[in-house]
């Protein structure tokens, strides 16, 4: 019993101790969209890493599928508020799509179907630290939660995770995406609670 | 694909904020497709980080709108102009001012 009683205190401080300031814990797994989802057939998918050199890099969705994927359990952290722990995907990791990328570049741009995009800097997509996720939970990534395919990138706001995903465009200079022109934080870490442009 | 967004109406609330004129009953015109029409008529995604009105011709963004605790960002890339409609005011100023920006 004492057992029993340590381990489920120990189990919710960990999940106080996963929570960034300002976040609560959802239950559920909010659909939050700037726009109309895109339907994309898997025949005409495809993503492309654009360097800044002019070079592309580029996959089909067989393609993609085909790379070895990784299966991350990772918190994700949405600016309105909500947090959720322990979710778990199937992806790429962006340290295998970027293997034969030659790029001296310090920011990427991601771009979606549909027009969304998201800025962050290069080194936040690699090292482990992002994905090409195309399943979630056990099942297929639905549409309206940014499927065939999201980025993946937890350890920042979750509209850094750009649903839709279609590319990668490779700068020398930063260039703020839909949200960061808007008032959000360009950077958006959850943990310095970097939600808007002055935070 | 009726439920995933609001009219422009939901602009008025959010917009009077910031205005003291109602935006809702303004016309705008789309900067990528042209379409004229009502900031009512926009279709408003509000389940986002802030809202986003979107032309009903062509889905482009016509005004964003985000909301911090002590600044708001407004975003009018997307409308060429907005008609606002107001009462019987002074003309004369807007229209010297207007003179010797545009050069007439
Ligand atoms: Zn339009």
């Amino acid at each position: 019993m004492s057992t029993f009683t340590r381990g489920f205190r120990g189990r919710r401080r960990g999940e106080d101790d996963r929570l960034p300031p300002g976040q609560y814990l959802a239950e559920d797994f909010p659909v939050l969209s700037a726009g109309p989802t895109p339907h994309v057939p898997l025949d005409r998918w495809e993503f492309t890493i654009d360097t800044e050199a002019g070079q592309t890099h580029r996959w089909t969705w067989r393609e993609l599928t085909a790379l070895p994927y990784e299966e991350p359990a990772v918190d994700i952290h949405c600016v309105t508020s909500w947090s959720k722990l322990g979710t778990t995907w199937r992806g790429v990791s962006l340290d295998v799509l970027f293997e034969d990328v030659e790029t001296t570049a310090d920011y990427a741009l991601v771009h979606s179907y549909g027009g969304y995009t998201t800025n962050l800097p290069l080194d936040d997509l690699l090292d482990g630290k992002a994905w090409i996720a195309y399943r979630y939970e056990g099942e297929d990534l639905t549409p309206s939660h940014g499927g065939p395919a999201r980025l993946l990138v937890p350890h920042l706001y979750f509209w850094k995770s750009a649903k839709w995903v279609r590319g990668i465009r490779l700068l020398t200079e930063d260039w703020p995406g839909f949200w960061e022109t808007a008032g959000y934080h360009n950077y958006g870490d959850p943990w310095r609670e970097q939600r808007y442009a002055d935070d | 694909m009726q439920t995933d967004h609001l009219d422009g109406n939901a602009l008025a609330g959010p917009l009077a904020e910031i205005f003291t004129a109602d935006v809702s009953a303004a016309v705008s015109r789309c900067a990528t497709c042209g379409l004229t029409g009502p900031v009512a008529a926009l279709r408003v995604y509000d389940r986002a980080p802030g809202l986003v009105a979107r032309c009903p011709g062509c889905e482009e963004v016509v005004l964003r709108l985000v909301r911090g605790p002590d600044a708001a960002w407004l975003d009018l890339r997307g409308a060429v102009s907005l008609r606002i409609p107001l009462g019987g005011a002074n003309p004369g100023a807007v229209a010297t001012d207007g003179g010797a920006a545009g050069g007439g």
